[in-house]
């Protein structure tokens, strides 16, 4: 039998011919990226004495910033100086920053067939482009960072088929959500996404259910690489490409086909990811809604904004309910001010924040009252995720977040698409 | 450290997050007040009954979600280990890596009820309930992990090979 994607990737990552489920792959990485928050937090901030290789290491401020708190700002303080200190060309302060996922895509940091390290849980993102990344946490990150090294558990995969082109207002999100509700947890497993309908799939949509990959456990996600992943990468990397690809004849746990034609919009009930949700069309509830969120690593991107921006262009956000829109970088934020998308939102009644981790972790920029019901398109619907646990949160896509802003109760968008 | 452990079980259901084990509110908080926040949102009152060297028993996906360090948090409330039906892959990483022996046990919630005392060795994989006298054989923890857990984690290593200062930097408080 032959070697999936990540099996492939770890091997060169750790000196091997091959490695094999139940292996443990000891790995130097391609490059390690890490946060404001670790340095802010507690106890988890040890000063580095050496770096494995200073232009391996990045720096983004992405969690708490501009800083809420004199305690966030005194861990930036701390950056600053850790980034002075070992001339990181790689460091993204307040003014370049963005969410760290964003950035690290933005800038051509996760390159197709290297190993990516950062402590966040949706390190996955990078997966879409065909770079083996996952979360490390904390300390792993500094063993990353200073010795250059890493070790993980190899799984057995899952590999994934796409085929067809999904409907209007249906997009990456609503994938997710259906392979989570049709196949549940991914613990000890690791994911692998193609087929012939990975063509059809645009990069925005791809990043989305990388990025989601986190909220059913997989161990690493992976995605082929394509045309449309070298179209996106054109211009932004700074050596040459060495994609992966699986063998004919590897060996897979199981090999799944998603219908891409077949899907629609999804709604995800609160608490947990796995078999949680259901096809819009099932969804019979009328659920009143406080706030509606879009943003996050997930769906913060440019193309989330359009679709915010084209769902409410004319409309008006229903009384009493806040719609905060967070970009996911300064670069998407830029980007949305160019194309008039903060003003269309603006005029309708939302919020458009600076790009930060925000509100998707019940931080700052949109925190939830105890008793106060959320939908959001960002990553996790966790009891308290997002402020008090008495609260409850929803997840749906953008365009369904969108929607249900304007009416107030969760909402199919295809009922309010012109 | 040694890989056996033995204590009073904690059942937990499927699906315990890591939000739930080291919430947003325990970011801002001065690293000794941090481990109050544990279980508040689902269990409130458990870090005042928990007992040192206590194991918790969960369902399946134990500690799905972010990369918090949430193995530190359980480690100062007491907690000995974690055996749980499967174990969320960044989850074990972050206990391992602060020594805290964390292992996947499909089965692991039908041989305990709350109360009764374990005994775990994360090396063999055999775990027991030494009051029915029942017991289970998993997969032990990979010889690297075990190592980890051993040496108290990987924070005391990078210290002591020199890479990394002692003590935390503490960030200002509010």
């Amino acid at each position: 039998m032959g070697d999936t994607i990540i099996e492939k990737i770890l091997a060169r990552a750790s000196g091997q011919d091959r490695v094999r489920p139940g292996d443990i792959a000891v790995c130097r990485p391609d490059m390690v990226v890490q946060l404001d928050l670790l340095l802010t937090i507690e106890g988890l901030w040890h000063r580095l004495k050496k770096l494995f290789d200073p232009d391996r290491v990045a720096l983004v401020f992405d969690h708490a910033i501009p800083a809420p708190s004199i305690k966030d700002a005194a861990g930036m303080v701390e950056g600053r100086a850790f980034a002075k200190q070992f001339g990181l060309k790689n460091f993204f302060d307040v003014g370049q920053h963005g969410i760290c996922h964003v950035v690290i895509a933005e800038n051509g940091l996760a390159r197709p067939g290297e190993l990516l390290v950062c402590p966040d849980s949706h390190t996955c993102a990078a997966s879409a482009f065909n770079c083996a990344a996952r979360g490390a946490g904390p300390v792993d990150t500094l063993q990353a960072m200073t010795k250059g090294v890493i070790w993980y558990p190899v799984s057995e995969t899952v590999r994934y088929e796409f085929h067809g082109e999904l409907p209007p207002w249906v997009s990456g999100k609503d994938v997710f959500f259906h392979i989570a509700q049709e196949w549940g947890g991914h613990s000890n497993l690791s994911m692998e996404f193609g087929g012939p309908g990975l063509a059809n799939l645009p990069m925005t949509d791809r990043r989305t259910i990388a990025t989601m990959c986190a909220e059913v456990s997989a161990e690493f996600a992976i995605f082929d690489y394509d045309h449309e992943t070298e179209a996106y990468l054109s211009g932004r990397v700074d050596r040459a490409l060495e994609p992966v690809s699986a063998d004919p004849d590897a060996d897979y746990r199981d090999i799944r086909r998603v219908d891409l034609s077949a899907l629609e919009p999804y709604v995800m009930y609160p608490d947990a990811v796995p078999n949680n949700s259901a096809p819009i069309s099932e969804f019979a509830e009328e659920v009143r809604i406080d706030q509606a969120f879009v943003g996050s690593c997930a769906n913060g991107k440019i193309e989330d904004l359009r679709i915010a921006a084209e769902i409410v262009r004319g409309r008006r956000v229903a009384p009493g309910v806040r719609f905060i829109v967070t970009p996911g970088s300064q670069q998407v934020y830029l980007q949305a001010a160019k194309e008039g998308l903060i003003e269309t939102l603006t005029e309708a009644g939302a919020v458009v924040t600076n790009s930060t981790c925000g509100a998707c972790f019940g931080y700052h920029m949109g925190v939830l009252a105890p008793g106060e019901v959320c939908i959001t398109a960002s990553t996790r619907n966790f009891k308290g995720r997002m402020g008090s646990a008495d609260a409850k949160v929803y997840m749906g896509a953008p365009a369904t977040v969108a929607a249900s802003a304007l009416a107030g109760v969760i909402t199919d968008p295809r009922t309010l698409s012109r | 450290m040694s890989l056996v452990r033995e204590g009073r079980v904690w059942v937990f259901g499927d699906n315990i997050n890591t939000d739930l084990i080291f919430s947003s509110r325990a970011f801002r908080l001065p690293h000794q007040e941090q481990h109050r926040e544990v279980f508040s949102a689902n269990r409130p009152g458990w870090v005042d009954k928990v007992e040192d060297g206590d194991i918790i028993v969960a369902g399946d996906n134990f500690g799905m979600g972010s990369g918090r360090p949430v193995g530190q948090l359980l480690a100062a409330c007491g907690v000995g280990g974690v055996v749980a039906n499967s174990v969320n892959g960044l989850c074990l990483r972050n206990c391992v890596s602060f020594g805290m022996p964390a292992l996947s046990a499909p089965g692991v919630t039908a041989l305990f009820e709350e109360g009764e005392r374990a005994r775990i060795d994360f090396a063999a994989g055999l775990i027991e309930n030494l009051d029915r006298g029942t017991s289970i054989e998993v997969e032990g923890l990979p010889k690297l992990v075990q190592g980890l857990v051993e040496s108290g984690g990987t924070i005391p290593m990078l210290i002591s090979e020199g890479w990394i200062e002692a003590e935390p930097r503490l960030a200002a408080t509010i």
